[in-house]
């Protein structure tokens, strides 16, 4: 997706080395306000790096890097104003007390914001006095989430929030992040998780080996690429039902199978099915998902996190 | 609130709040005090041991919590990601390092406000004592121990700063001159603790409040040596996260 003058966040040809390691090479994709913007990609794909570029921890080796206008390697303290960051993993010491977090981190962005509420708006407010430590780890992601949020930003980097989070817990972290961008806030989100990109994202950012390999909306990513999904029988002959639908047909699980068409072929597969018996427990045709597209990019089944 | 009295608020409170830092700069330093002034097996060769031990536990009180307390809590904070995603705040490193040192100080006039009425209460009476050198010599001290305490913090996992602290706590209070006079440590050694921050700091405090250093001006030189040296190192080595 070509940056244009409303994105929040535009890089354009940036390259990331660690020592003789490319880490990214040439990666140009943008963010926009008011959108969430997913970057997936396999184990040592890059994206981290390049998000860690545009949050003015570390430095590009070549290219351009503007966050809300500013470049992050030489004006971080002016950008950290409006910037909110949620790392990985970790950023609060284990014996620290929640609540006393929360107040440190409210009081550093000065933006007026109660640490009460920041606790209530994230669900923490009954462990207010707990020690980090003692937090599950899904109350750890929303609690790194809340500081996030002390910022007021204006652009936020949100790495892996839903990362060991439970199903109440991802429902409300997810909530929070529509929100954070129906208010204008770029957000920008880097995660293995296909499905909570799916239902979060308005765009998508694919990392493949250092460089984007898609950048679109959801719709457009999965142009072109329908499917037909359908369970039956375990012993399926797939050359024959092949050779009658004129299409490959490819095994995706024990009893779950896919044939890449539009729905038209919906009707000759179920006749085929019913003239040799076979059964069809559920059968579903239109675009492919984004696991799947995800997939055929990279050639990757071992996940989306680096 | 500006990000600089945010985190010096955050800082101090969470240093006096933790007990390990507790028992390591203050307890530790009034049980030596009272300890080794009310029983007299240290070779002092002072009238009153107390004479000899109070400057040396004020400069202990100032290792403890200048090099160790500083270097222990800057390098699980590094370890557990808290400078990195510091750095991210309107904060930045500046203000971030300098509301360590004020945590720091906070810190020492503590350990100052209970040390000296506890030795004065053991029998302590320093003769014409400068204070204001004492203050200087204080903060010259300051400096080389958290310039000490950051470089190993700042390249050494969590764990391993944390035993390469203590160790280096324990060498420097038992041949720095701090407890035991430079005279009773065998010729080498005695050598290498007067070369050493502790070592000088003790002396320096003991002739600006007793008139009692065994080489004043050479302390100086090394104390301020340590001050310039330490910090150029932990700057260099260094690392956020």
């Amino acid at each position: 997706m070509p940056a244009t003058d409303a994105d929040s966040v535009r890089v354009e040809g940036l390259t990331v080395r660690y020592g003789n390691l490319v880490a990214v090479d040439d990666v140009s994709f943008s963010a926009a306000a008011g959108e969430v913007t997913a970057v997936l990609g396999p184990n040592g794909a890059g994206k981290t790096s390049a998000i860690e570029v545009c949050e003015g921890y570390r430095p590009a080796a070549a290219g351009h890097v503007s966050v809300l206008g500013m470049d992050p390697a030489r004006q971080q303290a002016e950008l950290s104003a409006r910037m909110g960051v949620m790392l990985q993993e970790g950023g609060v010491s284990p014996s620290a007390r929640v609540s006393d977090v929360a107040r440190q981190y409210c009081d550093l962005y000065g933006k007026g914001v109660a640490p009460a509420e920041l606790l209530e708006t994230v669900g923490l407010a009954a462990r207010a006095r707990s020690a980090y430590r003692r937090l599950s780890g899904g109350e750890k992601q929303r609690l790194s989430l809340a500081l996030a949020l002390a910022a007021r930003p204006d652009v936020a980097f949100l790495d892996e929030p839903t990362s060991g989070v439970d199903v109440t817990g991802r429902q409300l972290i997810r909530a929070i992040v529509r929100r954070l961008a129906s208010d204008g806030c770029a957000v920008v989100l880097a995660t293995h998780e296909l499905d909570e990109a799916e239902k979060v994202a308005d765009h998508v950012v694919i990392f493949d080996k250092g460089r984007v390999v898609a950048d679109g909306t959801l719709d457009e990513l999965r142009r072109g690429h329908d499917e037909i999904r359908f369970r039956s029988s375990p012993m399926l002959d797939l050359d024959a039902l092949g050779v009658a639908l004129g299409l490959e047909v490819r095994r995706v699980g024990d009893d779950e199978y896919v044939v890449d068409s539009d729905a038209s072929r919906v009707a000759a597969l179920t006749g085929w099915l019913a003239a040799h018996d076979e059964p069809v427990n559920d059968i579903r045709a239109g675009r492919q998902r984004l696991e799947d597209v995800f997939l055929r990019l990279t050639g990757n089944g071992s996940g989306a996190s680096s | 609130m500006n990000p600089l009295r945010a985190q010096l608020r955050h800082e101090v409170s969470t240093t006096l709040r933790n007990s390990e830092q507790l028992l390591l700069t203050l307890i530790i330093p009034v049980m030596l005090l009272v300890f080794f002034s009310l029983v007299d097996v240290l070779p002092t060769e002072t009238k009153d041991p107390v004479d000899f031990l109070a400057p040396g536990i004020l400069g202990l009180a100032v290792m403890s919590a200048a090099m160790v307390s500083l270097g222990i809590g800057t390098g699980f904070e590094r370890t557990y990601k808290v400078l990195k995603r510091l750095g991210a705040t309107p904060l930045g490193r500046g203000r971030l390092i300098a509301a360590k040192i004020g945590s720091v100080i906070a810190v020492e006039v503590v350990q100052f406000a209970v040390l000296v009425p506890v030795a004065y209460a053991l029998g302590w009476r320093p003769s014409a004592p400068n204070w204001l050198g004492a203050l200087a010599a204080v903060i010259i001290g300051t400096i080389a121990f958290a310039g000490i305490g950051l470089s190993l913090a700042g390249r050494l996992r969590g764990e391993i700063n944390l035993a390469a602290q203590n160790g280096l706590y324990l060498v420097l209070l038992l041949l720095g001159g701090m407890v035991i006079p430079f005279a009773k440590l065998p010729g080498p050694v005695s050598a290498i603790a007067k070369a050493l921050p502790s070592g000088a700091l003790a002396d320096v405090l003991r002739e600006t409040l007793a008139h009692g250093g065994v080489r004043p001006g050479t302390s100086w030189a090394i104390l301020l040596g340590w001050a310039v040296v330490a910090p150029a190192v932990a700057t260099r080595l260094f690392r956020w996260d």
